[in-house]
């Protein structure tokens, strides 16, 4: 069936609510990458096997339905019941046949599943009134948890489609430029670059083939925003890529998924697929004389590809290297032709702003900054998951808010931001908001929004040595300051965790630093010492302890650091069994030793101690 | 023609050409090491940055590769500012890192004032700088038999599965263009290895000097129309043949 008018999609969207509001009850199985880890496919088995066996009254199949990621992972995997919002937690196959028989059946709740506060210790039923939800605004994730991915009509039931409608029917491509750039829009992906001077450059430019990409080959570590948009909610970014394509006048799209994402490469297909049996892709579409169609395109998961030239090339089949940009890719970019690059995040904004209007869009968030950013919190926080909040939330909100503080009470020590090649910022930044342009300032950057919150037992020149090892081996080895550069910076690193730093080290890393940053040829070099730059600009006293006294005051780095039994060990050998280098001596019930020459201070004994005896000096 | 200024003095450029074209016809010397007329111009060395500004930049200053910046009207350039100076200095002194044996790198790195580098050498170093000089004449040659392998810090150029290049046909472009010296192949009059494959060389049937290899004989023959027996004879034979040719349609001439 192929959709060609405003009207028709109106009736389906009408046909689609009234088939969902027949149903009582429906059994949402979260998907997401951290519920399906955790075993969500087989509790989706598991219902369908109950539901499918036994003749309930006044419940279907139908009413099991898998969605994309809740973003509440750390409480994975997670089942919620609509309409009541009622949200159960770390659900196991057992509690299958009790979710069946007491809330579906009696409308009872089922208290050992429940989310628990973690200051006020509160079983909380309903999940909008979970802190983790209430301080989030959905835009770009609004459809996760909600609709099947797998299918357009739980899409189109959602209103989906509608904004897409309205710009290939009702507007000029110049009316949907002008209403993308008025609502203040930047890239997603982390440059921040304002979308719709982006596609105003890029129709301007006259040549008989402009090409539309969508940039998914997310790559920085602890990062799954676009994942689970793609994953969850691919038609958002169909229709968002179909909006830029009408608005540039492209005939040809690609979507660019690293093969890493296996589930997000069969969603997308699948929804490219539905979308071209409704006509909503193709030819004509909505009877007008604009066509457009997807194609997918894998990556092998090079972390440079996420790189516009460098991903371009990688389409074109060749070499994922970044090219010079004097002469932009929204000029010369895909086969040399005008070319639109933006990131999933991005795409899955534009179809709300184009049927909700500029002025709504810019009304959420600050000034220049308008809008929302998905996160993924990861690190030594309570609620790790994914999230979206306005743009200027402050990081105090996201972490002790939404993420409901540190693990186990322990002190904060830095957030992380931006990937790899973010920054680090102290609790001193806390309070500052989270947007484009205030994470720049303070030596960090808002990248694809990866967050990573570390404690007091995280060392911060093992931090910047882990991000620099990370683009060490990432970085694509064209040009030489960022290959040889990053190297040495990163050799210093390690000089300085193992104790063998000296006294203007750090000095020579500055230099070499700010030479990669003026040297190297794109983004990913540019950028490169940054995890050593924002930690040396807050945690200096650290790496001088490292340099000077020959000490790593967290406790970190292996070389600096010694481990002693004190007196709290009441000689239950856990710590006994657990060394592997036979570096512990003792008999039960008495104080145990470690010989200081068999430790390799590996760390194990202190993880396994339950009686806090083991002293990291 | 485009108006452009370099280290003060205004010069006149091509429309199109790249700024490294135009400051090395003032005779000003910035080395560029992956740089070479044969091939596009690929900005990997970085050794060629200049500061580039313009009057109406209100003081924003960028700093560029040459062999890759078209020229354009009113472009103000400086090739040895003490910020330019400087990062030539620190790439050259990470080469020297990564390249400690290579003659080429030592003698450009004294020319900047390094003797030694304040870096730590780089473990199993060679003299290859990846410049890509070697993959770029390749894929130009029509071959593509060599390329990048791997990424980051063990980047290295290598045929494919690092086995002898089944799309080799010996003709030693690669060779030839590294700057460094570091691709190396040797012949023997008979016989010529590269990458490690083995190949037959063709000889001349009037002085039995060699000549070039029965692939890339093959190669040219099938792409490039030259004629079958072409490369029976070597090139001093042709130039003889030639002469002979030349110096009996002159007799012809003279007995007319």
């Amino acid at each position: 069936m192929r959709i060609s008018t405003p009207k028709q999609l109106k009736e389906l969207q009408k046909k689609f609510q009234d088939r969902d509001n027949k149903l009582a009850k429906k059994i949402i199985v979260c998907h997401g990458p951290g519920c399906l880890a955790s075993g969500a496919e087989k509790i989706y088995q598991e219902f369908k096997k109950i539901l499918s066996e036994k003749k309930i009254t006044g419940i279907t199949l139908e009413a099991l339905k898998k969605t994309g990621c809740h973003g509440l992972c750390e409480k994975a995997p997670l089942v919620a019941i609509e309409p009541d919002k009622i949200l159960y937690t770390h659900v196991k196959e057992r509690h299958v046949v009790d979710i069946i028989e007491k809330t579906i059946k009696k409308n009872e709740i089922i208290p050992e599943l429940l989310y628990v506060d973690p200051q006020t210790k509160e079983k909380i039923v309903r999940y909008p009134d979970i802190k983790f939800y209430s301080h989030q605004t959905r835009i770009a994730l609004r459809n996760l948890g909600h609709i099947n991915a797998a299918d357009i009509d739980d899409y189109i039931r959602v209103g989906g489609y509608q904004g897409m409608v309205k710009a290939v029917t009702k507007m000029t491509p110049e009316a949907i430029i002008e209403e993308i750039s008025k609502s203040g829009l930047r890239g997603r992906g982390g440059g921040g670059f304002p979308t719709g001077r982006k596609w105003a450059t890029c129709r301007k430019v006259e040549d008989d083939t402009h090409y539309v990409i969508c940039n998914g080959d997310e790559g920085d570590p602890g990062a799954f925003m676009d994942r689970a948009i793609m994953e969850g909610d691919p038609h958002s970014v169909l229709e968002g890529m179909i909006i830029a394509a009408f608005a540039v006048g492209a005939r040809d799209g690609y979507i660019y998924v690293r093969e890493e994402y296996p589930l997000a490469v069969i969603n997308l297909q699948i929804a490219i697929e539905q979308a071209r049996e409704y006509g909503l892709l193709g030819e004509q579409i909505m009877g007008t004389y604009f066509s457009f169609d997807i194609q997918i395109n894998r990556g092998a998961g090079a972390f440079v590809c996420g790189e516009s030239s460098a991903l371009m090339k990688s389409v074109a089949g060749e070499v994922g290297e970044p090219r010079a940009k004097y002469i932009r890719s929204v000029v010369k970019g895909l086969y040399d032709k005008p070319t639109v690059l933006n990131n999933v995040e991005t795409y899955a904004n534009v179809p709300l702003i184009i049927e909700k209007g500029a002025d709504w869009f810019t009304g959420i968030g600050v000034k220049k900054n308008s809008g929302t950013k998905a996160f993924s919190l990861v690190g030594k926080v309570r609620n790790t998951g994914l999230i979206e909040v306005p743009m200027g939330t402050t990081l105090r909100e996201i972490i002790y808010d939404i993420g409901g503080g540190l693990i186990d009470g322990r002190p904060f020590k830095a957030v992380q931001t931006g990937g790899p090649s973010g920054g680090c910022l102290p609790d001193t930044m806390l309070d500052s908001p989270v947007d484009f342009d205030s994470l720049t300032k303070a030596g960090s950057m808002m990248g694809s929004g990866g967050m990573i919150v570390m404690d007091d037992r995280t060392c911060m020149v093992d931090v910047a040595k882990y991000f620099l090892s990370f683009l060490v081996s990432e970085s694509c080895g064209k040009c030489n300051p960022c290959r040889e550069g990053l190297y040495q910076l990163y050799k210093l690193a390690i000089k300085i965790s193992e104790g063998r730093g000296e006294e203007g080290d750090l000095e020579k890393m500055e230099k070499l630093s700010d030479m990669i940053i003026l040297g190297s040829l794109c983004g990913l070099g540019k950028s490169g010492p940054n995890p050593f730059l924002s930690t040396v600009r807050y945690f200096r006293e650290e790496y001088l302890a490292h340099i000077r006294d020959k000490k790593c005051p967290a406790g970190v780095c292996r070389e600096l650091i010694r481990f002693e039994i004190n007196d709290k060990c009441d000689g239950c050998t856990a710590c006994l069994m657990a060394c592997a280098y036979n570096a512990i001596t003792g008999s039960k019930k008495q104080p145990h030793v470690i010989n200081q020459e068999l430790c390799t201070h590996c760390g194990a004994c202190v993880t396994v101690c339950t009686r806090n005896a083991i002293d990291v000096f | 023609m485009v108006n452009i200024t370099i280290n003060g003095k205004l010069v006149q450029a091509y429309e199109g050409e790249m700024l490294l074209a135009a400051i090395r016809r003032e005779n000003i010397d910035i080395p560029a090491l992956c740089h070479h007329e044969a091939v596009e111009p690929y900005g990997a060395c970085r050794l060629c940055m200049v500061e580039i500004t313009k009057n109406e930049w209100d003081g924003w200053k960028n700093h560029v590769t040459s062999c890759l910046y078209p020229v354009e009207e009113g472009l103000i350039v400086n090739t040895h500012t003490p910020t330019v100076i400087e990062l030539r200095k620190t790439i050259l002194d990470l080469f020297l890192a990564s390249s400690p044996h290579s003659t080429v790198i030592k003698k450009l790195a004294a020319e900047y004032g390094i003797t030694r580098t304040s870096y730590e050498e780089v473990p199993d170093s060679t003299d290859c700088i990846l410049c890509g000089l070697c993959t770029r004449i390749c894929d130009k040659m029509g071959f593509s038999a060599i390329s990048a392998v791997g990424r980051g810090h063990g980047k290295e150029i290598a045929p494919p599965l690092k086995e002898p290049p089944p799309d080799c046909v010996g003709c030693l472009s690669c060779a030839y263009i590294c700057p460094t010296h570091y691709i190396q192949f040797t012949d023997n009059g008979k016989e010529r290895t590269i990458w490690g494959k083995k190949f037959k060389l063709l000889r001349c049937e009037k002085t039995g000097l060699p000549t070039i290899t029965e692939e890339f004989a093959a190669y040219l023959i099938k792409h490039r129309e030259i004629p079958e027996d072409y490369f029976k004879i070597n090139d001093l034979s042709h130039r003889r043949e030639l002469a002979l040719k030349m110096g009996q349609i002159t007799q012809w001439g003279r007995e007319a």
